[in-house]
């Protein structure tokens, strides 16, 4: 973290300063975390009765369990197909033919224009309706990631590829590769590495969105939280701890975010990796 | 296509709400997030870290987490809503966060010279963002704030799940009512969709211009 130098080095009345409101602001703090305390305990959330189940039920673990191995499953699978649907966008939109380009562009938009809900209730209610069959609720979840993902996905490659000198290009096509080979061959692995760390803030995203599976009834950790709640009647506790498991997961996958750049940036000195900030704008998303 | 022209009143009553819950939860995450994100470049340790905690906190936990939160966790402690300020207070929980991180990018993007030469001639901590830092990272700030704003309109879908008729709710009875037009009925509610995010991308770019042409 670069911060500006909106403040001086501390001389001995600034360093006062700095401490009494330290101690001010504090106060005001910790009398904010009081207040809340206090209509946390006069509304008996801090019964034990609330917390019993954390220590009585091991049940409640292995559900929750169960509730994050979906979560998983149904993020990696999304993650997978769309990477792979964000590569052939990608491409479609950097080609040079426009038959290929305007629907690329055209797909790319509309998924990043239109709410994840919104696709997610679009495949499950329209799917059995056009194909007469069920669409299983793993897969509505599942399809309308990949889509959603997959156009953020093209955004962030078109952006890695971009980056990359044009000498790469120049010398591909020196050698006589193609414009698809150049792009498989020579631009996209070498895009990879720069694109990476936007890729796993992305996966962080998509980790948080499959907790919208629950509107459509599949049973990622979200759902299972709920029905746990129907019988526990502890929503504050458990929601907290499901909201725990979440910043876990998603603070880990930040940290890796931030560790491969600070590699990358160390070792291509000058050369930036590509930021989720640059890609995010358009339609963008968080 | 007839069910969804005979059935506008009912897009528009929920596009309505759509877009009343952007407005207030966009001004609310704005108020909010300019105050976290101005906490986390103060001098004052204390305060960078509650809001250093309350951005990672927030951004690391999915919307929908904290809606539930919002509407099943604070009736618990005896506040009760109605379901439309749940959804504005939930979304302005989570925005905030995000609107912190945009600000706080802008105020790093405020070469390091201009506060530097605000101190020199005497001004103080808030005087120097007050006066130089913010009206200059403003500028800078406008096209993230667009995308998070952005994100925030998709956003208040999630409020269809809470009780709230918004676009999606209104798009949901529409196809249990006539059932046979669910793909021209989808089509309308993405259509309003991305109609409301070209218009707020048009209005961002205006402001844009207007912010850039001041310098």
């Amino acid at each position: 973290m670069s911060t500006p130098v909106l403040y001086d080095v501390q001389g001995p009345r600034a360093r006062r300063r700095v401490l009494i409101a330290s101690i001010v602001g504090g106060l005001v703090l910790l009398a904010v975390l009081g207040l809340a305390a206090r209509r946390l305990a006069v509304n008996e959330q801090f019964d034990y009765d609330k917390y019993k189940p954390f220590f009585t039920e091991p049940q409640l673990y292995e559900r929750l369990w169960d509730g994050l191995k979906n979560t998983l499953h149904a993020a990696l699978l999304a993650m997978g197909l769309a990477a792979v649907l964000g590569v052939l966008l990608a491409f479609g939109r950097l080609s040079r033919q426009w038959w290929l380009r305007v629907p690329a562009v055209a797909v790319i938009e509309f998924f990043r224009g239109v709410p994840l809900l919104l696709l997610i209730f679009a495949l499950f209610l329209a799917w059995p309706r056009v194909v007469h069959t069920n669409l299983p609720a793993l897969w509505a979840l599942v399809l309308a990631l990949t889509l959603y993902n997959g156009a953020v996905i093209a955004e962030i490659v078109r952006a890695g590829v971009l980056s990359i000198p044009k000498g790469q290009t120049e010398a591909a096509y020196a050698i006589g590769l193609s414009r698809g080979q150049t792009l498989r061959m020579v631009l996209l692995p070498q895009a990879v590495r720069v694109m990476l760390p936007a890729l796993i803030s992305q996966l962080v995203v998509l980790l948080k969105d499959t907790s919208l599976g629950f509107v459509i009834g599949y049973a990622e950790l979200l759902r299972t939280g709920g029905q746990l709640v129907q019988v526990l009647r502890n929503p504050l506790q458990l929601y907290l701890a499901v909201a725990v498991i979440y910043i876990v997961i998603n603070s880990l996958l930040s940290g890796l975010a931030s560790y491969v750049e600070g590699r990358q940036r160390r070792r291509t000195s000058g050369r930036t990796p590509v930021r989720t900030a640059q890609v995010e704008t358009g339609l963008g998303t968080l | 296509m007839k069910d969804v022209l005979d059935n506008l009143d009912v897009f528009y009553r929920g596009f309505r709400t759509t877009v009343s819950l952007t407005l207030l939860a966009a001004i609310g995450a704005l108020v909010l997030g300019t105050l976290i994100a101005a906490m986390r470049v103060s001098p004052v340790p204390p305060l960078r870290w509650a809001a250093a905690g309350y951005v990672r906190l927030v951004r690391n936990t999915p919307l929908t987490v904290v809606f539930f939160l919002v509407v099943f966790g604070l009736p618990e402690v005896d506040i009760k809503l109605p379901f439309f300020r749940f959804a504005v207070l939930a979304l302005t929980i989570y925005t905030a966060a995000f609107v912190a991180e945009a600000v706080r990018s802008g105020i790093n993007s405020v070469p390091p010279g201009q506060a530097e030469a605000s101190r020199s001639i005497g001004m103080t901590f808030s005087q120097t963002l007050r006066l130089v830092v913010l009206p200059q990272a403003f500028a800078n700030i406008v096209p993230p704030l667009a995308s998070v704003f952005i994100a925030l309109l998709k956003n208040t879908s999630i409020a269809s799940a809470f009780f709230v008729f918004e676009g999606v709710q209104s798009m949901n009875q529409l196809i249990n009512a006539h059932g046979d037009a669910v793909i021209s009925i989808i089509a309308a509610a993405a259509l309003a969709y991305l109609v409301l995010a070209l218009i707020s991308a048009f209005l961002f770019s205006l402001l844009e211009r207007a912010v850039s042409a001041g310098r």
